[in-house]
């Protein structure tokens, strides 16, 4: 097998939405960012991120931002109210947890941004490999639950 | 990986089979090996440990997989009991009990003794697989070939897979590489599907052995080493996040593990990798998007801040006790004096001992010296995976010289980069390329060259096609061209790989397959004689004792007397509660008196000793004694005093010169009972430690010794194993000493002090007393 190159973290998406907010960081220059600027780079990088990401990553995305709530209530009630079934909480937690990185991990692969890195891992690879990995998670999950 | 050119297509499409021929051949010889056992003695469960695996899989095949996890034996650990099956790694039995009703449903009953036997060997086939796929991504195939062969029939790993050793680490070494080769490929590939194989590997070791925890650490120091060397990449973070998301909510259904993924320090470290992963990922992604150059200063900023404070919390929770501090064992890796000083029950076992230097080389042979260079070779080219073999290789050299029991972790990556040397070599001198630019000139030489020559030469370039299945030297200008160089390292190595192969045929005959429950003798004219104390005395146990009866030995024989002869022990080879040891540990090192009411609390009936003394069998419990009062010492310091063992000169002895407490010791009166009268009035030899016992019959100034509270039940036929009987409360109430004294005719007061007459009560008795 041929050496793979060590892959640096993708330098052509600065340039690509580099582009688009040469403004923003131009106005921040030299100078500390103050507020104003910091919520201006804020609203362009959300616009940038709108405008420039496949729907597809969004689904994952907004999938991500669900788990992350529902990670954060989870532990909320446990710290405020109570762990009790310590087994419950911690299948809901690690499942919220596992569900999120495997989602990660399928939006990393899928995004043709890295492709470069993943040569091997198409997007439908990497949605069958995210299917394997949350159904083995369940199943932990489930058997650990009590 | 490059097919070397010269090859022709049908040759190169024989290759795969060839490879696979090799491979099974490879298993076959690995699998052979570790018979000798088998073929010498018999289908047996060797040593101590796996004699309680036996046990613990007999119980699950003849009761459900739940009522195994639920078990909880009342025949060990009298009278606390042991629940036994949330405190075992139950992966091994699992194991043998699928193979066993998989076979059955193949309508091919095989009896469990002969699974659980020979399943170490069939594992060690599986492991020279895996390590075969493992060096194939770190170098080529040939490589992987090379380290499977070694592996397959190193001493070092042999020492703990040969027939009838069924302990954990018989599997436990073949799901070790097997997860490694799964990291390493979810690595390369920035797969979550091979991240989530190795979830499921990681899941099957930890339910088979608690050396888990080396995965458990190595990996995340890998993890964290890439991150540190700029080598961060979306590939290292789905092949981390998965295993790790998976494999410790997996880990923690093992009910002896629980929550310790969460709870212990030895796994916060794949925590807080896991934690620093999700970090820089966050960090990288949010950095690619941002344009200004301080917001990214700022965002790394953050990052940093955060795992600082991370850090500080996992500090600040092991400090507040919400996660459980290093364990003992783990501070006995760094430092080995620890264990002596705080828990000699760790430290008296001889497999924790630190390693001595030539066992290295004893079970390893050539691979030691080959190691660094492999090492080396690695360094070379230092891809991602190379760095896992560099810090795996670190690690476990390491630990192999604090413990000689983690020699077992240590050969296999000794194999791996033996391997990737000597087919780095390989390759370098069977190359048979000349330099492009001399090629014209040599060709009329070559055509002019004798027939023998032409002969030699193809036969290496047959040896070349089929060893070096490697690519060609990148640099076609250097290298070494010279048929008398190439002859002579080639056949260096040849020889060197011979030697091995008599080596580990030789370490393995000799030093590893003794099932030391059955033991083997050379008689004067070189035929075999066998040794079989243990079996009959359990077997006496088993046939004249009542089925509830306790039995007290020291805890090494536990597992042997549970499984063999099914009765009750009070403690076993699961050292789980020191008190309980030492105090077994304190009834063999006391008085009679002191250790009467001892056994009478804890029901004893039966106390087994181990004595080598008649026939020089050097692992006996005289020899282990200092450990018993070490650990009761460690319990009651005013009542047992390890010092009052050794005589004013520190020395430790058993002859006329020993120390009263030492004589007066119930274990040294049970070992040394009528020791004597076998050897009439010859002097009395204690084999083991050469020192001479003394005997009434030589000197009349010695007394016999007597023993009043326990009588003896059966001695074996070499002595090795003794059986007391406890007796009953006096039915007089008296003291025993005083009832002995008063039943052989002597006055009450004079039983102490005078001397015996010569002979004594005990000459014409039977050996078995009573049943």
């Amino acid at each position: 097998m041929a050496p793979k190159k060590q892959v640096k973290p993708p330098k052509s998406v600065v340039s690509k939405s580099g582009t688009a907010s040469t403004s923003a960081g131009g106005v921040s220059g030299s100078s500390s960012p103050t507020v104003a600027d910091t919520s201006a780079i804020i609203a362009d990088v959300v616009k940038t991120y709108v405008r420039e990401t496949p729907r597809k990553l969004k689904l994952v995305d907004a999938f991500m931002g669900f788990l992350v709530a529902v990670g954060v209530l989870q532990f909320a009630y446990c710290v405020v109210v109570t762990s009790y079934p310590f087994n419950a909480f911690l299948s809901g937690f690690s499942i919220t947890v596992g569900q999120f990185v495997l989602a990660a991990s399928l939006r990393v692969q899928a995004n043709p941004e890295n492709s470069s890195q993943f040569d091997k891992v198409s997007p439908e690879r990497a949605f069958a490999d995210f299917v394997f990995g949350s159904l083995i998670l369940h199943f932990f999950a489930y058997n650990f639950i009590n | 990986m490059q097919l070397p050119t010269s090859l022709p297509p049908a040759a190169a499409n024989a290759l795969p089979l060839l490879r696979t021929l090799t491979l099974f051949t490879i298993a076959g010889a690995a699998i052979a090996s570790r018979l000798f056992s088998v073929v010498r003695f018999e289908s047996i469960i060797h040593e101590f440990d796996p004699w309680f695996n036996f046990r613990a899989t007999k119980y699950l095949v003849a009761n459900d997989f739940y009522s195994f996890l639920d078990w909880f034996d009342d025949r060990t650990w009298y009278p606390l009991g042991r629940v036994t099956g949330g405190t075992l790694y139950p992966g091994l039995m699992v194991t043998s009990a699928l193979i066993f009703h998989g076979l059955k449903a193949l309508t091919l009953p095989v009896d469990i003794r002969n699974i659980c036997v020979m399943l170490a060997p069939v594992f060690s086939g599986l492991t020279a697989y895996a390590t075969y796929l493992f060096t194939r991504e770190m170098k080529d195939h040939s490589a992987g070939l090379l380290a499977a062969a070694f592996i397959g029939i190193a001493p070092g790993y042999i020492s703990r897979s040969v027939a009838g050793s069924y302990d954990n680490e018989a599997i436990a070494i073949t799901l070790l590489m097997f997860t490694f080769y799964l990291w390493i490929k979810a690595l390369k590939l920035g797969s979550a599907f091979w991240g989530a194989l190795t979830a499921l590997f990681y899941f099957y070791m930890v339910a088979a052995w608690g050396g888990y925890v080396f995965i458990t650490n190595i990996i995340p120091l890998h993890a964290l080493v890439l991150v540190i060397m700029g080598r961060y990449s979306s590939r290292l973070y789905v092949a981390y996040s998965s295993w790790y998301a998976l494999g410790t909510l997996a880990s923690m259904q093992i009910p002896f593990v629980g929550f310790l993924p969460i709870r212990s320090s030895e796994h916060m470290g794949a925590l807080g990798v896991f934690g620093l992963l999700q970090l820089v990922g966050f960090a990288v992604y949010v950095r690619a998007r941002v344009p200004s150059k301080q917001f990214k200063v700022l965002v790394v900023g953050s990052v940093g801040a955060l795992v600082v404070l991370g850090v500080a919390g996992i500090v600040g929770l092991t400090v507040s006790g919400v996660i459980a501090p290093w364990t003992g064992r783990f501070y006995s890796l760094w430092d080995t004096g620890y264990a002596k000083i705080h828990i000699p029950i760790i430290a008296s076992v001889s497999e924790h001992q630190p390693t001595a230097w030539p066992s290295f080389f004893f079970d390893t042979f050539m691979l030691i010296w080959l190691f660094p260079a492999g090492v080396y070779v690695v360094f070379q080219e230092l891809r991602d995976e190379h760095l896992f073999v560099i810090i795996y290789g670190i690690l476990a050299s390491y630990f192999a010289g604090v413990m000689v029991r983690l020699m077992l972790t240590l050969t296999p990556i000794v194999c791996v980069c033996g391997a990737v040397a000597l087919s780095n070599i390989l390759d370098i001198y069977t190359n048979l390329e000349k330099p492009v630019e001399e090629e014209e000139e040599k060709k009329e030489e070559k055509e002019e060259a004798s027939p023998l020559k032409k002969a030699t030469t193809s036969l290496i370039e047959d040896e070349a096609s089929i060893l070096s299945l490697g690519s060609m030297s990148k640099k076609p200008l250097i290298g070494v061209y010279s048929n008398w160089a190439r002859g002579i390292v080639l056949g260096m190595f040849t020889l060197y790989l011979y030697m091995f192969v008599q080596h580990c045929t030789w370490v393995t005959s000799n030093a590893y397959s003794s099932p030391s429950v059955v033991l083997a003798s050379q008689m004067a004219d070189g035929s075999q004689h066998i040794i079989d104390d243990f079996r009959e005395a359990y077997y006496w146990l088993r046939k004249n004792t009542a089925e509830d009866a306790k039995v007290m030995s020291w805890w090494d024989y536990g597992y042997q007397i549970g499984g063999m002869a099914d009765r009750t022990t009070l403690v076993d080879n699961n050292t789980w509660n020191n008190t309980h040891i030492a105090t077994v540990g304190k009834a063999m090192s006391s008085r009679e008196e002191v250790s009467y009411p001892i056994l009478r609390k804890h029901d004893v009936d039966y106390i087994l000793v181990i004595f080598g003394g008649l026939l020089g069998y050097s692992g006996d419990d005289i020899n282990k004694f200092l450990w018993m009062v070490r650990i009761a010492e460690g319990i009651w310091p005013e009542e047992v005093k390890e010092r009052d063992f050794f005589t004013a000169r520190g020395e430790y002895r058993v002859d006329a010169e020993a120390t009263p407490t030492m004589k007066n010791s119930l274990m040294y009166k049970m070992s040394y009972y009528r020791f004597a009268d076998v050897f009439g009035r010859q002097p009395a030899i204690d084999r083991v430690r050469n020192q001479r016992i003394p005997s009434p019959m030589q000197d009349a100034s010695a007394a016999p010794i007597e023993l009043s509270s326990v009588e003896e039940a059966f001695t074996s036929e070499n002595w090795i194993v003794r059986i007391y009987k406890v007796k009953e409360l006096d039915p007089f109430g008296r003291e025993h000493a005083a009832a002995t004294a008063f039943e052989s005719g002597k006055k009450k007061s004079g039983a102490r002090g005078r001397t015996a007459p010569v002979g004594g009560h005990a000459k014409g008795r039977a050996r078995v007393l009573r049943v």
